[in-house]
């Protein structure tokens, strides 16, 4: 049984919490420009396109869908190659295509899912993993100027990771039919998604 | 009212005190107001170019086994105080991009859970404590500091970051638990390929 807490004690704690809001000082940190904002800005990028965040999502569910070992292979293979793509991004190296690259993603990732394929382990590796290039291109061409490189690079791998997360966590509902066939229906949405976006890609 | 009530009552509150009273923060070279050593716990700890490889290196320990998570846990203080001595005396840094490579090389080696011998573990860590140590050196000198007691702040914070994540990951059980630690340091290494790119971009 609780006991019940006197007056003071049920006062004091929002009090005290009113005296430390209400006098608080400005807090100047990080006083070399750009590094709070270069992490927010990298975290931010993965999730500023609707075709980025529908592919990186479907590799999620598709490795939800195959299983081990490729639950934790693919959401590994997808940003080291998209880093690699970033790489090249950043120094020069050309990529045709990119546009349509990152649409195709969507369009057969998102069938991937829909059709519950389950190619060799090999296969399903090179296919995420050449989509990540597409993906990683794109956004070393648009990184802003002026960030710190470190935490937008940071911000930028921990934000692709946490969106593959989201992929796996939603597709841990594979284990139900019910939620195979809500599998299924998602795939089925990105893939018309990315029809859509290719679509956009070409005209 | 009962202690572990009134202990986590304690906690929240000096919780609220932290998160609603902050001082203004200064970083590079971090001024704590509690002297030269706590300057280089602070001074590390906001460093995440030196944090993250020390961390990848602690993980990667750990993955191999008890003996080179203990032969790390040394080596990588002891090395990164003596490259920092030496950083004292050179007093120059370098402009080799040295950052994401050990990245790349220490992230790398945890995502491939690489099946390396104790000896080859420790001479990484040497190596890793002397370059970063060095780089350090060279700052702290640059800034003014004084190194030898900022460098034993950073000596003590190397001490505690790898003694408790090469334990945890030496402890991890389940195989999906070893599997995370693979992931976290793919984003190691994929932080450092794209910060290889930015380097080069930018000196393009």
């Amino acid at each position: 049984m609780k006991t019940p807490l006197s007056p003071l004690s049920r006062c004091a704690p929002p009090a005290l919490a009113a005296v430390f809001l209400l006098t608080t000082q400005a807090a100047h940190a990080h006083i070399e420009h750009g590094e709070a904002g270069g992490f927010a800005s990298g975290f931010h990028h993965p999730w500023s396109g609707a075709d980025h965040i529908v592919a990186m999502v479907a590799v999620g569910l598709w490795g939800a869908q195959l299983g081990a070992p490729a639950v934790w292979l693919l959401p590994v293979i997808f940003p080291m190659v998209m880093a690699m793509g970033g790489f090249m991004g950043l120094v020069g190296i050309p990529l045709p295509g990119v546009e349509i690259g990152i649409a195709l993603s969507a369009l057969l990732l998102g069938a991937m899912v829909c059709s519950e394929a389950r190619p060799p382990l090999w296969v399903a590796a090179v296919l995420v993993g050449a989509f990540g290039l597409f993906h990683g291109h794109a956004h070393g061409t648009e990184l802003p100027p002026g960030e710190n490189g470190l935490l937008y690079s940071l911000g930028f791998v921990i934000a692709t990771g946490t969106l593959h997360a989201c992929g796996i966590a939603l597709g841990l509902v594979h284990r139900w039919k019910s939620g195979r066939a809500a599998l299924r229906g998602a795939g089925a949405v990105i893939s018309v998604m990315g029809a859509v976006f290719l679509w956009q890609a070409i005209h | 009212m009962k202690p572990r009530r009134l202990i986590s009552r304690l906690a929240a509150a000096a919780a609220l005190l932290l998160l609603l009273g902050p001082a203004p923060a200064q970083a590079h070279l971090v001024t704590t107001g509690l002297g030269p050593v706590y300057d280089g716990i602070g001074h590390f700890l906001l460093s995440p170019d030196d944090v993250l490889p020390a961390l990848a290196l602690a993980l990667f320990a750990g993955l191999r086994g008890p003996r080179p998570g203990r032969l790390a846990l040394f080596l990588l203080p002891a090395a990164w105080f003596v490259g920092g001595l030496a950083g004292l005396f050179a007093g120059t840094s370098t402009s080799f991009p040295l950052t994401p490579f050990s990245f790349l090389v220490l992230g790398g080696l945890v995502a491939a859970d690489a099946g390396l011998p104790a000896g080859i573990v420790a001479a990484i860590a040497i190596a890793l404590g002397l370059l970063h140590g060095f780089l350090n050196g060279a700052a702290i000198k640059e800034a003014g500091a004084s190194v030898p007691l900022e460098l034993t702040g950073i000596m003590v914070v190397l001490f505690v970051l790898v003694a408790l994540f090469s334990a945890l990951v030496v402890s991890l059980r389940p195989p999906w638990a070893r599997i995370v630690v693979r992931v976290a340091g793919s984003w190691i290494a994929a932080t450092g390929l794209l910060l290889l790119g930015w380097a080069l971009h930018q000196k393009a």
